[in-house]
């Protein structure tokens, strides 16, 4: 088989695939104009919490950062956590600093990682996790169990909403999370706790948003 | 790629869809399970679709947007190039899949990769990467559930977002048992995938480099995104400092607003999930990492030259043709012998290989239901039609049917002609022994009875209803007076 | 209004009755039909099979022997969408294929849209199964289709409804393929029996008496399954089932 890569340099075949495509010359087709497809909702956490509950995820009402720190020691005294990974700035550091490890692998026996989510999406229960503050993304896949933290006024009806916030800086890295690991990969018998978190708690902290006009 | 037919006897040898179909289907209770389990997916795809008011509007708008992409792709490529470099990544092209291999292989072979951790990619199932570097020395592990099931088995997926559908729990369990050694008899999924978690955990972690596919190439912030349920693709690329996604240069959407139409169209149509777990957007690669995209054309400039058959390349790969399509359901996707299978696979097999698959554009009974599954509206049953007008075109068609279609073509030219054959063929169902009639209309009639041979055909009977009324018939062409 | 009758071969050779009955339905219905003879076959056969050369001469046959009428009415879903969703290409750049196209119609969409017809006075006591033939369904939009997201809508459903102590049966699966499919029906034999029994059992569970359909090639087809297996299941076109019900 021909080495292509030691043939020609990789500048031919972009050159070349460029030119195809080029010469290939489908009609002139506008982008569409997408709108806005949002309907305004009365209970915008009692919508999350459903759409996340239809994913498998567990919504935990939390007041302010006080009730958020108890509830943080609960949930991770239920799963029996011994090691914690918290960069959750309104909650107490875990065990595990995710600024001293040198590794992503060190991660692994991380029993629960605690992370702040940016904005929750009502019509999918999927939370945005930008992770560049984090020294490694690898940590919210790695870790046995997640629990996120998101600001109750910072949920968007839907995922066009949800891009008029995102914009990507720095290492530019982000995930939406819905949930926690799952796989129906076996005689299509959905089974939570694939190769990520087991279980995924979402504490929403605060006020709801107040209605938009 | 060489144009030429099969020969008469290739043909013959009669390796195709129908065979493998029919030894699919003569395992009644496999083959009904099989299709209960699709449909049941369909279903889910119908619930989750119905909870959007504005389904068929999103539908619209993606497939606008994919045409769009199409007639400005180079630009788009380009555009998409700088901004991955200027965040970081390094951006190879690949002309075809034997290119593919060698650079996803070099820039392994530079860092010493023994273990890839790979997450699911179409793309380098139809490079045939992964035996391409087995031969070289390089262990690859596929982490999705359903690719490690049929990697261990030895066998290609038979469905694109459910590789290992055709597999019953028994058979995966004995597979586990004999290759990562769970107990004997153990088929519950839950503790099956638990097993093949710490499994693959273990490779997660001594991994080199993950290898994962692109959903979706953002042009205009030069990221790439990773749909995933099972958080394999973050594992494999957020571990190793090594990260390579392979894409084909039909995947790129221009803006991140653009993005948000075609995921919430992805999961729905593929599961029934109103989004994946996981949907992660990679800008760089982790921290004194590399990350390297191999963009790939490996025929896709020759399809977007092609004005019947560009819009196959608005595949957003959600697999809800094959849910939908009754005939893969009752004869599994191995049946298609194709990386890809089901409606969606006919198209871009044909379009790789013309005359190489012939039997695949007649393995469609037409419905059209996958065109109205198809989240980006790919006429999918008229590009089976028009495929099938191309192999009889290029004589691609064993030669007793084409005499037969020019026979019946020149007996329906004419009137006369017509009707005497209708009348010798009525005479013939209604006077022929059993034994005859069923040998010769065989295919028909092993399972099927023949409609009851009429004795007056309707234009006979409507000929003496006018007669009895003393009404004029309409003997010459046009209508009366 | 000078409407032909489009009646398809098979129909015309192996399935009489729903020619004659779309006859006397439209009769009833007071539209005077006639049928021009020196009609044949639409092509339909060879075309799906990719043999278009071949059907091209008969679908410039066809132009021949149906320009000048108002309507063309025909019992079939498949050869209606063959004339106006598949003849451009065969026919080329004929002045006539247009208007032609555009008034060739499926027998319950004359009804609804030409006739205005919303419900037929009538009785037919016992319980239907309603099978969706595909081009119908899929090319002419005679129902609204399960797999997109629109209102409920059809023009077969409800003419047969409209009937006095007509009950539809409830499907399991609505508008699934018989198989019939053409030449797929023969080459891929096994797919294509597995499709229509299943389908025949769908409607068995459900508790249909009678199978109908716009196409006989569907029934054809389904009774062909059924007959040799044994089921007491009657098949009818819905023209039969109209004009046996306002007889």
């Amino acid at each position: 088989m021909r080495d292509a890569w030691t043939d020609e340099g990789p500048v031919d075949s972009r050159r070349a695939i460029l030119e195809a495509v080029r010469a290939a010359a489908p009609p002139a087709a506008p982008l569409p104009e997408i709108g806005r497809f949002a309907r305004p909702t009365a209970d915008p956490v009692g919508e999350f919490a459903k759409a996340l509950e239809a994913v498998a995820g567990v919504p935990v009402r939390v007041e302010d950062e006080r009730a958020l720190r108890a509830a943080i020691d609960g949930l991770a005294s239920r799963l029996g956590a011994k090691r914690v990974v918290c960069e959750v700035s309104a909650a107490a550091p875990g065990d595990v600093r995710l600024a001293d490890l040198p590794d992503a692998h060190d991660l692994e026996g991380v029993d629960l990682a605690v992370l702040p989510g940016t904005l929750g999406v009502l019509e999918n229960g999927a939370i945005w996790v930008p992770t560049d503050g984090l020294r490694h993304r690898a940590v919210f896949v790695v870790a046995q169990h997640l629990a996120l933290v998101l600001p109750a006024a910072a949920l968007v009806s839907d995922m066009h909403e949800a891009y008029e916030h995102i914009r990507f800086e720095g290492r530019g890295f982000g995930t939406f999370i819905a949930g926690p690991s799952k796989t129906a990969d076996i005689e299509q018998a959905l089974v939570i706790g694939a190769h990520g978190a087991r279980s995924c708690t979402v504490f929403l902290v605060g006020a709801a948003a107040t209605p938009r006009e | 790629m060489s144009a030429a037919p099969p020969t008469e006897v290739e043909q013959a040898g009669r390796a195709g869809h129908a065979e493998r179909a029919a030894a699919f289907v003569a395992n009644g209770p496999r083959a009904h399970w099989h299709d209960e389990a699709l449909w049941w997916v369909r279903a889910k795809r119908d619930r989750a679709a119905g909870t959007i008011p504005e389904w068929e509007a999103l539908r619209d708008l993606a497939a606008r947007i994919r045409a769009h992409v199409r007639s400005n792709l180079a630009d788009y490529l380009e555009q998409f190039e700088r901004n991955a470099i200027a965040r970081g990544a390094q951006v190879h092209w690949a002309r075809d899949a034997a290119e593919h291999d060698a650079i996803v292989h070099r820039i392994l072979s530079s860092h010493g990769v023994r273990l890839v951790a790979k997450s699911k990619s179409m793309l380098t199932e139809e490079c045939g990467l992964n035996p391409y570097l087995e031969a070289r020395g390089v262990e690859v592990v596929d982490t999705d559930l359903g690719e490690r099931i049929v990697q261990l088995a030895r066998q290609p997926p038979s469905h694109i977002v459910f590789p290992a559908i055709h597999f019953k729990k028994e058979e995966i369990g004995d597979l586990f048992h004999e290759k990562i050694g769970t107990p004997r008899g153990l088929s519950d999924p839950t503790a099956l995938t638990e097993a093949a978690r710490q499994h693959l955990r273990r490779k997660f972690m001594t991994a080199d480099a993950g290898i994962t596919g692109v959903n979706f190439a953002i042009a205009e912030t030069g990221g790439v995104v990773v749909c995933t349920n099972e958080g394999n693709a973050d594992l494999g690329a957020s571990l190793p400092r090594l990260h390579v996604a392979c894409m084909g240069i039909e995947k790129i959407v221009p803006r991140l607003e653009d993005l948000a139409v075609f995921l919430r169209l992805l999961a729905r149509s593929a599961t029934g999930q109103p989004i994946t777990v996981f949907t992660s957007h990679f800008h760089g690669p982790i921290d004194g990492g590399e990350l390297h995209v191999v963009i790939v054309d490996n025929g896709r400039s020759r399809l977007l030259a092609d004005p019947s058959h560009r819009s196959a390349l608005s595949c957003i790969r959600c697999g809800a043709c094959m849910n939908t399509c009754p005939v893969y359901r009752r004869s599994g996707g191995h049946s298609y012998s194709a990386v890809t299978p089901g409606p969606i696979g006919i198209l871009l097999t044909a379009a790789r290989s013309p005359s190489a698959n012939p039997s695949l554009p007649l393995a469609s009974s037409l419905c059209g239901s996958c065109d109205d599954v198809c989240p980006v509206k790919i006429d999918l049953h008229s590009q089976i039609l028009e495929l099938r007008q191309r192999l009889a075109r290029a004589g691609v068609a064993p030669l007793g049917k084409r005499l037969a279609m020019q026979l019946a073509s020149r007996v329906l030219r004419s009137r006369a002609l017509y009707e005497a054959a209708g009348r010798m063929l009525r005479a013939m169902l209604r006077s022929a022994p059993r034994g005859l009639v069923e040998n010769r209309w065989n295919a028909w009639s092993r399972q099927r009875a023949l409609p009851p041979a009429p004795a007056e055909s309707f234009r006979d009977a409507y000929r003496r209803r006018l007669d009895g009324r003393g009404a004029r018939r309409v003997d010459g062409r046009g209508p009366r007076g | 209004m000078k409407v032909a009758l489009f009646i398809p071969c098979y129909v015309d050779q192996l399935w009489p009755q729903a020619g004659l009955a779309t006859v006397e339905l439209l009769e009833r219905l007071g539209v005077e039909v006639e049928y021009p003879e020196e009609q044949t076959c639409c092509g339909q056969p060879m075309a799906n099979a990719g043999f278009a050369r071949e059907a091209e001469p008969l679908a410039r046959r066809f132009l021949d022997v149906f320009e000048g009428f108002d309507a063309i009415v025909c019992p079939s879903g498949s050869c209606t969408s063959m004339v106006r969703n598949h003849y451009a290409p065969l026919v080329g750049v004929d002045p006539r294929y247009p208007s032609i196209a555009h008034h060739t119609y499926e027998l319950c969409e004359f009804l609804v849209d030409v006739l205005h017809v919303e419900r037929l006075a009538g009785r037919f006591p016992l319980r239907v199964g309603l099978h969706q033939s595909c081009h119908g369904l899929r090319e002419l939009r005679l129902g609204s289709g399960s797999e997109r997201m629109v209102p409920r809508s059809g023009k077969v459903e409800p003419l047969l409804a409209s009937l006095a102590g007509l009950e539809l049966v409830p499907l399991a699966r609505p508008d699934e393929c018989c198989g019939f499919g053409g030449t797929f029906a023969v080459a891929e034999e096994a797919v294509s029996c597995m499709m229509g029994r299943d389908r025949v059992a769908d409607h068995a569970r459900a508790g249909a008496e009678v199978v109908t359909a716009t196409d006989v090639s569907c029934l054809m087809h389904l009774s062909g399954l059924a007959r040799r297996d044994g089921s007491p299941l009657r098949f009818m076109h819905v023209a039969e089932i109209f004009a046996e019900a306002t007889a």
